[in-house]
Protein backbone atom coordinates (compact mmCIF):
# COMPACT_ATOMS: atom_id res chain seq x y z
CA UNK A 1 0.00 0.00 0.00
CA UNK A 2 0.86 3.53 -0.27
CA UNK A 3 -0.38 7.04 0.14
CA UNK A 4 -1.56 9.17 -2.44
CA UNK A 5 0.44 12.53 -2.38
CA UNK A 6 -2.28 13.97 -4.57
CA UNK A 7 -4.73 13.00 -7.06
CA UNK A 8 -4.35 14.08 -10.65
CA UNK A 9 -6.78 16.52 -12.09
CA UNK A 10 -10.38 15.27 -13.94
CA UNK A 11 -10.02 16.87 -17.28
CA UNK A 12 -13.37 16.81 -18.55
CA UNK A 13 -15.37 17.60 -22.13
CA UNK A 14 -17.36 20.19 -22.69
CA UNK A 15 -19.34 20.95 -25.88
CA UNK A 16 -22.00 23.33 -24.54
CA UNK A 17 -22.80 25.24 -21.35
CA UNK A 18 -25.17 22.64 -19.97
CA UNK A 19 -22.48 19.73 -20.33
CA UNK A 20 -19.94 22.24 -18.87
CA UNK A 21 -22.05 22.64 -16.13
CA UNK A 22 -22.59 18.67 -15.47
CA UNK A 23 -18.70 18.49 -15.72
CA UNK A 24 -18.34 20.63 -12.95
CA UNK A 25 -21.90 19.58 -10.95
CA UNK A 26 -20.32 16.56 -11.08
CA UNK A 27 -16.71 16.72 -10.33
CA UNK A 28 -14.41 17.97 -12.30
CA UNK A 29 -11.28 19.55 -11.63
CA UNK A 30 -10.92 21.70 -15.11
CA UNK A 31 -13.27 21.46 -18.06
CA UNK A 32 -11.79 21.87 -21.69
CA UNK A 33 -14.06 23.56 -24.53
CA UNK A 34 -13.39 25.31 -27.76
CA UNK A 35 -14.81 27.93 -29.77
CA UNK A 36 -17.59 27.64 -32.38
CA UNK A 37 -14.79 27.49 -35.82
CA UNK A 38 -12.17 25.55 -36.96
CA UNK A 39 -9.56 26.50 -34.39
CA UNK A 40 -10.70 23.35 -31.99
CA UNK A 41 -10.44 19.65 -33.67
CA UNK A 42 -13.87 19.37 -32.86
CA UNK A 43 -16.09 21.92 -34.77
CA UNK A 44 -19.30 20.05 -35.31
CA UNK A 45 -22.42 22.14 -36.24
CA UNK A 46 -24.07 23.25 -33.57
CA UNK A 47 -20.94 22.90 -30.98
CA UNK A 48 -18.85 24.73 -28.76
CA UNK A 49 -18.99 28.28 -27.69
CA UNK A 50 -19.33 31.96 -28.40
CA UNK A 51 -17.87 34.50 -26.78
CA UNK A 52 -20.97 34.99 -24.29
CA UNK A 53 -21.46 31.33 -23.74
CA UNK A 54 -17.68 30.90 -22.88
CA UNK A 55 -17.94 33.81 -20.11
CA UNK A 56 -21.22 32.28 -18.62
CA UNK A 57 -18.92 29.29 -18.51
CA UNK A 58 -15.91 30.64 -16.93
CA UNK A 59 -17.77 32.07 -14.39
CA UNK A 60 -19.61 29.00 -13.75
CA UNK A 61 -16.57 26.95 -13.16
CA UNK A 62 -14.24 29.71 -11.40
CA UNK A 63 -17.37 30.25 -8.99
CA UNK A 64 -16.77 27.26 -8.15
CA UNK A 65 -13.18 26.71 -7.78
CA UNK A 66 -12.75 24.75 -11.29
CA UNK A 67 -10.32 25.20 -13.76
CA UNK A 68 -11.32 26.05 -17.68
CA UNK A 69 -8.89 25.19 -20.44
CA UNK A 70 -9.85 26.45 -23.72
CA UNK A 71 -8.68 23.84 -27.15
CA UNK A 72 -7.20 25.92 -30.09
CA UNK A 73 -5.80 22.67 -31.43
CA UNK A 74 -6.45 22.84 -34.63
CA UNK A 75 -3.40 23.86 -37.18
CA UNK A 76 -3.00 27.49 -38.87
CA UNK A 77 -4.27 27.27 -42.35
CA UNK A 78 -2.38 28.95 -45.17
CA UNK A 79 -3.10 32.71 -45.33
CA UNK A 80 -5.41 32.44 -42.24
CA UNK A 81 -3.20 32.68 -39.44
CA UNK A 82 -4.93 35.55 -38.12
CA UNK A 83 -7.86 33.75 -37.42
CA UNK A 84 -6.02 31.54 -35.04
CA UNK A 85 -3.54 34.29 -33.30
CA UNK A 86 -7.60 36.50 -32.25
CA UNK A 87 -8.15 33.06 -31.15
CA UNK A 88 -5.55 33.10 -28.63
CA UNK A 89 -5.74 36.90 -28.09
CA UNK A 90 -9.54 36.45 -27.08
CA UNK A 91 -8.85 33.17 -25.01
CA UNK A 92 -6.27 35.51 -22.96
CA UNK A 93 -9.21 38.42 -23.03
CA UNK A 94 -11.83 35.92 -21.55
CA UNK A 95 -9.36 34.53 -18.37
CA UNK A 96 -8.95 31.23 -19.27
CA UNK A 97 -6.34 29.13 -17.01
CA UNK A 98 -4.78 27.57 -19.87
CA UNK A 99 -4.80 27.42 -23.25
CA UNK A 100 -4.30 24.03 -25.44
CA UNK A 101 -2.14 24.52 -28.20
CA UNK A 102 -0.63 21.84 -31.27
CA UNK A 103 0.97 24.24 -33.55
CA UNK A 104 4.73 25.14 -32.72
CA UNK A 105 4.42 28.32 -35.14
CA UNK A 106 1.07 29.17 -33.01
CA UNK A 107 3.17 28.35 -29.70
CA UNK A 108 5.56 30.93 -30.54
CA UNK A 109 3.25 33.53 -30.97
CA UNK A 110 1.36 32.77 -27.79
CA UNK A 111 4.81 32.45 -25.46
CA UNK A 112 5.89 36.04 -27.13
CA UNK A 113 2.25 37.91 -26.94
CA UNK A 114 1.02 36.85 -23.61
CA UNK A 115 4.15 35.24 -21.46
CA UNK A 116 1.98 35.05 -18.35
CA UNK A 117 -0.62 33.11 -20.10
CA UNK A 118 -0.48 29.35 -19.23
CA UNK A 119 -0.28 27.04 -21.95
CA UNK A 120 -0.20 23.43 -22.75
CA UNK A 121 0.79 21.20 -25.50
CA UNK A 122 -2.26 19.36 -26.95
CA UNK A 123 -2.28 15.32 -27.91
CA UNK A 124 -2.58 17.34 -31.15
CA UNK A 125 1.12 18.34 -30.91
CA UNK A 126 2.16 14.74 -30.92
CA UNK A 127 4.75 14.72 -28.81
CA UNK A 128 5.36 11.25 -28.01
CA UNK A 129 9.17 11.64 -26.27
CA UNK A 130 10.46 13.48 -23.08
CA UNK A 131 12.61 15.40 -26.21
CA UNK A 132 9.76 16.89 -27.74
CA UNK A 133 8.35 18.28 -24.36
CA UNK A 134 11.07 19.83 -22.95
CA UNK A 135 11.63 21.38 -26.41
CA UNK A 136 8.40 22.77 -26.06
CA UNK A 137 9.11 23.88 -22.02
CA UNK A 138 12.26 25.31 -23.40
CA UNK A 139 11.11 27.33 -26.44
CA UNK A 140 7.42 28.43 -25.24
CA UNK A 141 7.29 27.15 -21.33
CA UNK A 142 4.53 24.86 -21.54
CA UNK A 143 3.52 24.17 -18.61
CA UNK A 144 1.91 20.85 -18.92
CA UNK A 145 1.76 18.62 -22.25
CA UNK A 146 -1.14 15.86 -23.23
CA UNK A 147 0.46 12.68 -24.32
CA UNK A 148 -1.01 10.55 -27.54
CA UNK A 149 -2.70 7.28 -26.87
CA UNK A 150 0.02 5.39 -27.94
CA UNK A 151 1.92 4.88 -25.12
CA UNK A 152 2.40 1.71 -23.22
CA UNK A 153 2.34 2.57 -18.78
CA UNK A 154 6.18 2.02 -18.68
CA UNK A 155 6.58 4.68 -21.80
CA UNK A 156 4.68 7.70 -20.03
CA UNK A 157 6.30 6.66 -16.46
CA UNK A 158 9.52 7.04 -18.49
CA UNK A 159 8.73 10.90 -20.03
CA UNK A 160 7.97 11.88 -16.63
CA UNK A 161 10.78 11.08 -14.89
CA UNK A 162 12.58 12.56 -17.93
CA UNK A 163 10.90 16.33 -17.66
CA UNK A 164 9.60 18.60 -15.46
CA UNK A 165 6.27 19.29 -17.42
CA UNK A 166 3.36 18.18 -16.24
CA UNK A 167 1.80 15.32 -17.90
CA UNK A 168 -2.06 14.41 -19.29
CA UNK A 169 -3.25 11.27 -20.56
CA UNK A 170 -6.41 10.11 -21.40
CA UNK A 171 -8.32 8.23 -19.32
CA UNK A 172 -11.73 7.80 -20.84
CA UNK A 173 -13.59 8.13 -24.45
CA UNK A 174 -13.32 7.03 -28.05
CA UNK A 175 -10.16 5.63 -29.74
CA UNK A 176 -9.41 6.14 -32.88
CA UNK A 177 -6.11 5.13 -35.05
CA UNK A 178 -4.33 7.62 -32.77
CA UNK A 179 -1.84 9.32 -35.47
CA UNK A 180 -2.79 12.89 -33.43
CA UNK A 181 -1.89 15.91 -35.50
CA UNK A 182 -0.55 13.70 -38.44
CA UNK A 183 -3.97 12.05 -39.47
CA UNK A 184 -4.89 12.98 -42.88
CA UNK A 185 -7.64 9.52 -43.49
CA UNK A 186 -10.46 11.71 -43.54
CA UNK A 187 -8.79 13.94 -46.14
CA UNK A 188 -8.47 10.97 -48.14
CA UNK A 189 -12.25 10.64 -48.69
CA UNK A 190 -13.67 14.11 -48.26
CA UNK A 191 -10.61 16.54 -48.69
CA UNK A 192 -11.33 17.60 -44.79
CA UNK A 193 -9.53 16.23 -41.90
CA UNK A 194 -9.26 17.31 -38.02
CA UNK A 195 -5.88 19.01 -38.70
CA UNK A 196 -7.19 21.47 -41.58
CA UNK A 197 -10.73 22.57 -40.77
CA UNK A 198 -10.64 21.16 -37.37
CA UNK A 199 -13.64 18.01 -38.34
CA UNK A 200 -13.06 14.19 -38.77
CA UNK A 201 -15.30 12.79 -41.09
CA UNK A 202 -17.58 16.34 -41.37
CA UNK A 203 -21.56 15.38 -40.80
CA UNK A 204 -21.95 16.76 -44.42
CA UNK A 205 -20.13 14.17 -45.84
CA UNK A 206 -21.58 11.28 -44.02
CA UNK A 207 -24.31 9.07 -45.12
CA UNK A 208 -26.19 6.74 -43.14
CA UNK A 209 -28.38 4.56 -45.47
CA UNK A 210 -30.91 2.22 -44.24
CA UNK A 211 -31.51 -0.92 -45.92
CA UNK A 212 -33.64 -3.77 -44.78
CA UNK A 213 -31.66 -5.51 -42.61
CA UNK A 214 -28.63 -3.34 -42.54
CA UNK A 215 -27.47 0.17 -42.23
CA UNK A 216 -24.72 1.28 -44.43
CA UNK A 217 -21.97 4.74 -43.46
CA UNK A 218 -20.38 6.19 -46.44
CA UNK A 219 -18.23 8.58 -46.15
CA UNK A 220 -18.48 11.13 -49.98
CA UNK A 221 -20.05 8.43 -51.16
CA UNK A 222 -17.30 5.74 -50.11
CA UNK A 223 -18.59 2.68 -48.53
CA UNK A 224 -17.17 2.62 -45.09
CA UNK A 225 -19.02 -0.32 -42.81
CA UNK A 226 -22.52 -1.89 -43.33
CA UNK A 227 -23.93 -2.96 -40.01
CA UNK A 228 -26.67 -5.86 -39.28
CA UNK A 229 -29.78 -4.51 -37.04
CA UNK A 230 -27.91 -5.91 -33.76
CA UNK A 231 -24.82 -4.81 -34.28
CA UNK A 232 -23.75 -1.93 -32.48
CA UNK A 233 -22.81 1.28 -34.62
CA UNK A 234 -19.62 3.58 -34.12
CA UNK A 235 -18.35 6.74 -35.65
CA UNK A 236 -18.38 6.79 -39.73
CA UNK A 237 -14.45 7.59 -39.54
CA UNK A 238 -12.39 5.79 -41.97
CA UNK A 239 -9.98 4.25 -39.38
CA UNK A 240 -13.18 2.21 -38.33
CA UNK A 241 -14.40 1.31 -41.46
CA UNK A 242 -14.57 -2.60 -42.44
CA UNK A 243 -12.61 -2.93 -45.38
CA UNK A 244 -12.35 -5.65 -48.05
CA UNK A 245 -8.33 -6.83 -48.19
CA UNK A 246 -7.34 -9.36 -49.71
CA UNK A 247 -10.56 -11.20 -49.87
CA UNK A 248 -11.38 -10.61 -45.99
CA UNK A 249 -13.84 -7.91 -44.70
CA UNK A 250 -12.91 -6.99 -41.44
CA UNK A 251 -11.70 -3.91 -39.55
CA UNK A 252 -8.71 -3.59 -40.86
CA UNK A 253 -7.31 -0.23 -39.01
CA UNK A 254 -8.73 0.09 -36.10
CA UNK A 255 -11.97 -1.51 -34.05
CA UNK A 256 -14.49 1.07 -32.49
CA UNK A 257 -13.85 0.72 -29.32
CA UNK A 258 -13.54 3.03 -26.39
CA UNK A 259 -10.29 3.80 -23.87
CA UNK A 260 -11.48 3.06 -20.33
CA UNK A 261 -8.50 3.04 -17.43
CA UNK A 262 -10.58 2.22 -14.26
CA UNK A 263 -8.40 -1.04 -14.34
CA UNK A 264 -5.15 0.83 -14.27
CA UNK A 265 -6.03 3.60 -12.29
CA UNK A 266 -3.42 3.28 -9.01
CA UNK A 267 -0.88 2.59 -11.71
CA UNK A 268 -1.54 5.55 -13.67
CA UNK A 269 -1.15 7.75 -9.93
CA UNK A 270 1.62 5.86 -8.92
CA UNK A 271 3.80 7.45 -11.66
CA UNK A 272 3.24 10.41 -10.89
CA UNK A 273 0.76 11.53 -13.72
CA UNK A 274 -0.57 15.41 -12.95
CA UNK A 275 -4.27 15.15 -15.28
CA UNK A 276 -6.66 12.53 -16.88
CA UNK A 277 -8.49 13.83 -19.59
CA UNK A 278 -11.66 12.46 -20.73
CA UNK A 279 -12.85 12.50 -24.63
CA UNK A 280 -15.72 13.57 -26.08
CA UNK A 281 -16.49 17.36 -26.45
CA UNK A 282 -19.15 16.20 -29.56
CA UNK A 283 -21.03 14.17 -26.68
CA UNK A 284 -24.05 15.41 -24.84
CA UNK A 285 -24.44 16.57 -21.07
CA UNK A 286 -25.48 13.22 -20.04
CA UNK A 287 -22.39 11.51 -21.16
CA UNK A 288 -20.63 14.12 -19.47
CA UNK A 289 -22.31 13.51 -16.53
CA UNK A 290 -22.01 9.80 -16.41
CA UNK A 291 -18.33 10.06 -17.29
CA UNK A 292 -17.42 12.20 -14.89
CA UNK A 293 -19.22 11.23 -12.06
CA UNK A 294 -17.84 7.74 -12.46
CA UNK A 295 -14.12 8.69 -12.99
CA UNK A 296 -14.44 11.09 -9.99
CA UNK A 297 -15.93 8.19 -7.61
CA UNK A 298 -12.89 5.78 -8.66
CA UNK A 299 -10.14 9.00 -8.33
CA UNK A 300 -11.76 9.89 -4.53
CA UNK A 301 -12.01 6.37 -3.71
CA UNK A 302 -7.78 6.08 -3.93
CA UNK A 303 -7.74 9.07 -2.24
CA UNK A 304 -6.79 6.95 1.20
CA UNK A 305 -4.34 5.23 -0.84
CA UNK A 306 -4.56 1.81 -3.83
CA UNK A 307 -4.67 -0.85 -0.74
CA UNK A 308 -8.74 -1.39 -1.23
CA UNK A 309 -9.07 0.12 -4.25
CA UNK A 310 -11.63 -2.26 -6.58
CA UNK A 311 -13.13 -1.71 -9.87
CA UNK A 312 -17.10 -1.48 -8.63
CA UNK A 313 -18.80 -3.17 -11.18
CA UNK A 314 -21.48 -0.30 -11.31
CA UNK A 315 -18.43 2.21 -12.38
CA UNK A 316 -17.91 -0.43 -15.36
CA UNK A 317 -21.53 -0.79 -16.67
CA UNK A 318 -22.02 2.65 -16.74
CA UNK A 319 -18.92 3.70 -18.69
CA UNK A 320 -19.59 0.20 -20.64
CA UNK A 321 -22.96 1.51 -21.83
CA UNK A 322 -21.33 5.15 -22.98
CA UNK A 323 -18.81 3.17 -24.98
CA UNK A 324 -18.32 3.20 -28.83
CA UNK A 325 -18.45 0.14 -29.69
CA UNK A 326 -19.66 -1.21 -26.73
CA UNK A 327 -16.42 -2.23 -25.90
CA UNK A 328 -13.91 -1.12 -23.59
CA UNK A 329 -9.90 -1.18 -23.78
CA UNK A 330 -6.56 -0.66 -21.76
CA UNK A 331 -5.41 0.86 -25.68
CA UNK A 332 -1.66 1.30 -25.81
CA UNK A 333 -1.07 1.40 -21.65
CA UNK A 334 -0.71 -2.61 -21.84
CA UNK A 335 0.37 -3.54 -24.36
CA UNK A 336 3.20 -6.04 -24.99
CA UNK A 337 5.49 -4.30 -27.86
CA UNK A 338 6.76 -0.86 -28.31
CA UNK B 1 -38.79 14.53 -11.35
CA UNK B 2 -37.33 12.92 -8.22
CA UNK B 3 -33.13 12.65 -8.96
CA UNK B 4 -33.84 8.85 -7.98
CA UNK B 5 -36.37 8.32 -10.82
CA UNK B 6 -35.06 5.90 -13.93
CA UNK B 7 -36.80 5.43 -17.14
CA UNK B 8 -36.19 1.97 -17.83
CA UNK B 9 -35.45 0.63 -21.69
CA UNK B 10 -38.78 -0.93 -22.19
CA UNK B 11 -40.85 -1.61 -25.64
CA UNK B 12 -44.25 -1.44 -26.03
CA UNK B 13 -46.19 -4.64 -27.08
CA UNK B 14 -46.33 -4.87 -31.11
CA UNK B 15 -49.93 -4.80 -31.07
CA UNK B 16 -50.09 -1.39 -30.06
CA UNK B 17 -47.99 -0.06 -32.85
CA UNK B 18 -50.93 -2.23 -35.16
CA UNK B 19 -53.52 -0.39 -33.48
CA UNK B 20 -51.54 2.81 -33.70
CA UNK B 21 -50.88 3.37 -37.33
CA UNK B 22 -54.28 3.22 -37.87
CA UNK B 23 -54.70 6.16 -35.04
CA UNK B 24 -55.08 10.03 -36.45
CA UNK B 25 -51.44 11.12 -36.39
CA UNK B 26 -52.96 15.07 -35.86
CA UNK B 27 -53.27 15.47 -31.88
CA UNK B 28 -49.56 14.11 -31.21
CA UNK B 29 -47.82 16.09 -34.18
CA UNK B 30 -49.93 19.24 -32.38
CA UNK B 31 -48.54 18.29 -29.42
CA UNK B 32 -44.73 18.05 -30.49
CA UNK B 33 -45.16 21.31 -32.70
CA UNK B 34 -46.42 23.07 -29.64
CA UNK B 35 -43.46 21.84 -27.62
CA UNK B 36 -41.02 23.15 -30.08
CA UNK B 37 -42.77 26.55 -30.46
CA UNK B 38 -43.35 26.79 -26.76
CA UNK B 39 -39.32 26.32 -26.07
CA UNK B 40 -38.59 29.04 -29.00
CA UNK B 41 -40.82 31.67 -27.19
CA UNK B 42 -38.81 30.54 -23.75
CA UNK B 43 -35.69 31.26 -26.03
CA UNK B 44 -34.14 28.26 -25.36
CA UNK B 45 -33.23 27.39 -28.97
CA UNK B 46 -29.89 29.20 -30.10
CA UNK B 47 -31.28 31.48 -32.88
CA UNK B 48 -27.75 31.25 -34.41
CA UNK B 49 -28.75 27.70 -35.50
CA UNK B 50 -32.16 27.99 -36.20
CA UNK B 51 -31.95 29.61 -39.62
CA UNK B 52 -30.30 25.97 -40.92
CA UNK B 53 -33.95 24.42 -40.25
CA UNK B 54 -35.78 26.90 -42.29
CA UNK B 55 -38.03 24.85 -45.16
CA UNK B 56 -36.37 21.67 -43.81
CA UNK B 57 -38.92 18.55 -43.60
CA UNK B 58 -38.50 16.39 -40.31
CA UNK B 59 -39.92 12.73 -39.14
CA UNK B 60 -40.45 12.13 -35.94
CA UNK B 61 -41.31 8.35 -35.71
CA UNK B 62 -42.29 6.37 -32.55
CA UNK B 63 -42.02 2.86 -33.63
CA UNK B 64 -43.74 0.66 -30.94
CA UNK B 65 -46.74 3.28 -30.72
CA UNK B 66 -46.50 3.28 -34.59
CA UNK B 67 -47.23 7.17 -33.77
CA UNK B 68 -45.44 9.24 -36.31
CA UNK B 69 -45.35 13.34 -36.90
CA UNK B 70 -44.25 15.39 -39.68
CA UNK B 71 -43.09 19.23 -39.56
CA UNK B 72 -41.17 22.12 -40.67
CA UNK B 73 -40.00 25.07 -39.37
CA UNK B 74 -40.73 28.05 -41.46
CA UNK B 75 -40.78 32.33 -40.94
CA UNK B 76 -39.61 31.44 -36.94
CA UNK B 77 -42.43 29.00 -36.36
CA UNK B 78 -42.71 25.18 -36.36
CA UNK B 79 -45.57 24.12 -38.49
CA UNK B 80 -46.94 20.57 -38.96
CA UNK B 81 -46.77 19.25 -41.81
CA UNK B 82 -49.84 16.31 -42.32
CA UNK B 83 -49.54 14.45 -45.89
CA UNK B 84 -45.30 14.77 -46.56
CA UNK B 85 -44.99 14.73 -50.09
CA UNK B 86 -41.62 14.16 -50.18
CA UNK B 87 -39.30 12.42 -48.20
CA UNK B 88 -37.91 13.86 -44.95
CA UNK B 89 -34.84 16.00 -44.67
CA UNK B 90 -34.17 14.98 -41.29
CA UNK B 91 -35.99 11.41 -39.90
CA UNK B 92 -35.87 10.12 -35.94
CA UNK B 93 -36.55 6.54 -35.51
CA UNK B 94 -36.99 5.00 -31.96
CA UNK B 95 -38.91 3.23 -29.38
CA UNK B 96 -41.10 5.39 -26.80
CA UNK B 97 -38.63 4.76 -24.23
CA UNK B 98 -35.54 5.74 -25.75
CA UNK B 99 -37.35 9.20 -26.71
CA UNK B 100 -38.22 9.94 -22.97
CA UNK B 101 -34.73 8.28 -21.58
CA UNK B 102 -33.21 11.71 -24.11
CA UNK B 103 -35.45 14.05 -23.23
CA UNK B 104 -34.94 13.33 -19.31
CA UNK B 105 -31.57 13.69 -20.62
CA UNK B 106 -31.06 10.00 -19.04
CA UNK B 107 -28.99 8.64 -22.10
CA UNK B 108 -26.84 10.38 -24.73
CA UNK B 109 -27.68 10.39 -28.19
CA UNK B 110 -24.47 8.91 -29.30
CA UNK B 111 -24.80 5.96 -26.68
CA UNK B 112 -28.48 5.04 -28.57
CA UNK B 113 -27.17 5.39 -31.88
CA UNK B 114 -24.01 3.53 -30.89
CA UNK B 115 -26.33 0.69 -29.17
CA UNK B 116 -28.81 0.92 -32.55
CA UNK B 117 -31.94 1.87 -30.22
CA UNK B 118 -32.04 4.99 -31.99
CA UNK B 119 -32.27 5.72 -35.61
CA UNK B 120 -31.01 8.74 -37.38
CA UNK B 121 -31.16 9.02 -41.47
CA UNK B 122 -31.00 11.83 -44.04
CA UNK B 123 -29.09 14.59 -43.88
CA UNK B 124 -26.59 14.17 -41.49
CA UNK B 125 -25.66 17.33 -40.59
CA UNK B 126 -28.76 18.90 -39.84
CA UNK B 127 -29.55 15.77 -37.69
CA UNK B 128 -25.88 17.13 -35.77
CA UNK B 129 -27.44 20.54 -35.55
CA UNK B 130 -30.27 19.24 -34.30
CA UNK B 131 -28.73 17.07 -31.81
CA UNK B 132 -26.49 20.06 -30.46
CA UNK B 133 -28.84 22.62 -30.56
CA UNK B 134 -31.23 20.16 -28.07
CA UNK B 135 -28.17 19.27 -26.09
CA UNK B 136 -27.17 23.58 -25.08
CA UNK B 137 -30.58 23.89 -24.26
CA UNK B 138 -30.60 24.71 -20.47
CA UNK B 139 -33.53 23.36 -19.33
CA UNK B 140 -35.52 25.57 -16.92
CA UNK B 141 -35.81 23.87 -13.78
CA UNK B 142 -39.77 23.19 -13.06
CA UNK B 143 -41.51 25.75 -10.42
CA UNK B 144 -42.07 24.75 -7.50
CA UNK B 145 -45.60 24.20 -6.63
CA UNK B 146 -46.40 24.67 -3.07
CA UNK B 147 -47.99 22.07 -1.52
CA UNK B 148 -52.08 22.04 -0.30
CA UNK B 149 -51.77 21.90 3.41
CA UNK B 150 -48.68 23.72 3.79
Amino acid sequence: MFLMPTLPDLVCPAGSLPALKAAVDNGADAVYLGFKNDTNARNFAGLNFDQKGMSEGIRYAHGKGREVLLAINTFPQAGRTDDWRKAVDAAVDLGVDAIILADVGLLDYATRRHPQQRLHLSVQGSATSYEAINFCQREFNIRRAVLPRVLTLAQVEHVIRNTSVEIEVFGFGSLCVMNEGRCWLSSYACGESPNTVGACSPAKYVKWDKQPGAMETRLNGILIDRFGDDEPAGYPTLCKGRFDVQGETYYALEEPTSLNVLSILPDILKIGVRAIKVEGRQRSPTYVTQVTRTLRAALDALREGDARYHVKPAWQSELAKVSEGSQATLGAYNRPWR
Amino acid sequence: MSPNFVIPRFRLPAFIARVGHKLPQWPHTLALVGALNAALKLRLLPESELAALEDKLFRVRILDTGGEASYTFRNGLFRPVFQAQREPDLAFAANLSAYLQLLARQEDPDTLFFNRELEITGDTELGLIVKNMLDAVEWPALPQLPLPGR
